[in-house]
């Protein structure tokens, strides 16, 4: 989102301290989607829509629910269905609204190498700003969830905003304001998982033994957190990863190597120019010239006197 | 016999079509050594300015790559004679003490190239063929989306690592092309006297000479 009133706490390819003097004393924001709760009414995508100005290609219909069937530069949101047989033999529906997790350790904005492209707020929002993208994709390799798509038409990156242009003012993202179940809520982090705890606590009451909070820790936690009834099965809502990570190739293109490889090829050219000024330039003298001269008369020579 | 403005004799090392070939490479190595750093690392991206902002920068890079491909191709075409690998080049290799403070007359006589400029030649090969072919699965507009994931980011690092490998090796070469006096002129003029190509090139000095006979 361009021109924001958020303060930015981290921004991509910049490598210094961002301001940090306001920081929110009620901790970050987080949004929590209970799948438990979800209907799969896609309400929460039209909002998107709606309050983004988002409007995607009418598509086909693929013989599933999932319409759009992935996400697009248009599309910042998705339902996604997944339709499993669980121990008891029975179908079990499961739907999950994906979409940008907003990871406190987000490896897009890591391999972002456009300055200012992508930034992450104080309050935890990571957030694109496409006026500063190059639309080089970089986000894409960086990001563990496979979030961020570049438009056919401007090449640049889209995701979810968590509508921080509503959140800086003080209002919820459009698909929490619209969801008609309830199943998405927002807050403080902290107010979230007390809340995701009690929603926990009924679905183990009601037989899920398994069920928990979608937080992971591999990426720092995200401000997007999920309520699932089989929260050791992730991959079944739709090959959610279990244990997300930023890939260590990403890890090791971005971390220390890069700085270590510039200042290799600083160091090459410093060694030369002090090669250069105490072993001094390589001449040939007047002298080698001269020898040379000769040689060649003398290698004339021979081969006269042997024709 | 060929002589420069002065009527002195000289060899002539590189035609004009050699010439014209190299430093067109160089030109383009020199625009994609900056477009690339400016997307290699923070303190590097104000060099984007240099080709009208990052859009730009991102849309070129690639286009310089594929036109360096060409004129690379071609000139290796053009030397791939010269750099042959030969006996003595391994021993030549073994004495870059040698050649570093000045000592030449104490490694095998050298031919056209020497055994680092060889290396110069080869390395440019392994680094032009990865930098092509991971260039293309990073080339987000038309090409990333037919590979997987993992195949664009191990793609990305490995861009990164010959990207880098390169820029050093032609760090190298530009130096020892400023260091060894009259090496300038021949890839500026064409032309070598006889006692550069003796002191540094004996072999290919004598080579020349005697051909020069014919």
């Amino acid at each position: 989102m361009a021109l924001q009133s958020l303060d930015i706490k981290r921004m991509s390819a910049t490598t210094v301290q961002q301001p940090v003097a306001r920081t929110p004393v009620t901790g970050t924001v987080a949004k929590l989607i209970d799948t438990s709760k979800c209907i799969g009414c896609k309400a929460c995508q039209t909002a998107c829509m709606e309050w983004n100005d988002l409007r995607d290609d009418v598509g086909e219909n693929h013989g599933v629910y999932d319409n759009p069937m992935d996400l697009t530069a248009q599309s910042w949101t998705v339902m996604r269905f997944s339709e499993t047989v669980n121990e008891q033999e029975n179908l079990e529906w499961l739907i999950r609204k994906d979409g940008c997790m907003h990871c406190e350790d987000p490896g897009c904005l890591k391999a972002c190498p456009a300055p200012g492209a992508i930034v992450q707020y104080s309050n935890g929002i990571v957030d694109f700003h496409q006026e500063n993208c190059i639309g080089c994709g970089y986000c894409i390799t960086g990001c563990p969830f496979d979030i961020p798509r570049i438009s056919k038409k401007d090449n640049r990156a889209y995701k979810c905003t968590l509508c921080s242009d509503r959140v800086s003012v003080g209002q919820e993202p459009a698909c929490v304001k619209t969801c008609p179940t309830g199943a998405i809520v927002f807050g403080t982090k902290e107010d979230m998982i007390v809340h995701a705890e009690e929603r926990i606590e009924d679905l183990k009451e009601r037989g899920f033994a398994n069920a928990g909070l979608y937080n992971p820790a591999g990426v720092g936690g995200t401000h997007v957190m999920y309520v699932l009834h089989h929260a050791d099965k992730a991959p079944l809502y739709h090959g959610l990863k279990q244990d997300p990570s930023i890939s260590p190739m990403v890890g090791l293109w971005k971390g220390l190597t890069k700085p270590l490889a510039l200042a290799g090829m600083a160091a090459a050219a410093v060694v030369g120019w002090f090669h250069y000024t105490r072993v001094g330039p390589n001449e040939v003298s007047k002298e080698e010239e001269a020898e040379a001269l000769h040689e060649a008369r003398e290698l004339k020579g021979e081969q006269h006197e042997n024709r | 016999m060929k002589t420069d403005k002065d009527g002195h004799p000289v060899l002539e090392r590189y035609t004009a079509n050699d010439r014209s070939n190299h430093w067109f490479n160089a030109i383009c190595f020199i625009l994609l050594a900056l477009s690339g750093l400016s997307m290699f690392h923070p303190a590097m991206a104000w060099l984007a300015a240099l080709f009208g902002g990052g859009q730009w920068t991102r849309i070129l890079h690639p286009f310089f790559g594929l036109t360096m491909v060409v004129s690379f191709v071609l000139l290796v075409v053009r030397f791939w004679h010269g750099n042959r690998w030969e006996k003595g080049d391994a021993e030549w290799l073994k004495g870059t003490r040698d050649v570093i403070t000045g000592h030449e007359e104490n490694l095998p006589p050298v031919g056209h190239n020497n055994a680092g400029q060889k290396m110069v030649f080869y390395i440019s090969i392994v680094c032009m063929l990865f930098l092509l072919l991971t260039g293309i699965v990073i080339w987000r507009e038309w090409f990333s989306s037919y590979f997987p994931i993992d195949l664009v980011r191990l793609s990305v690092l490995l861009h990164a690592f010959f990207a880098f490998v390169m820029i050093l090796t032609i760090i190298i070469h530009v130096y020892a092309g400023l260091w060894v006096r009259g090496s300038m002129g021949a890839m500026m003029k064409g032309t070598v006297t006889y006692g550069w190509a003796r002191k540094h090139h004996p072999r290919w000095f004598k080579e020349e000479i005697r051909k020069g006979q014919q």
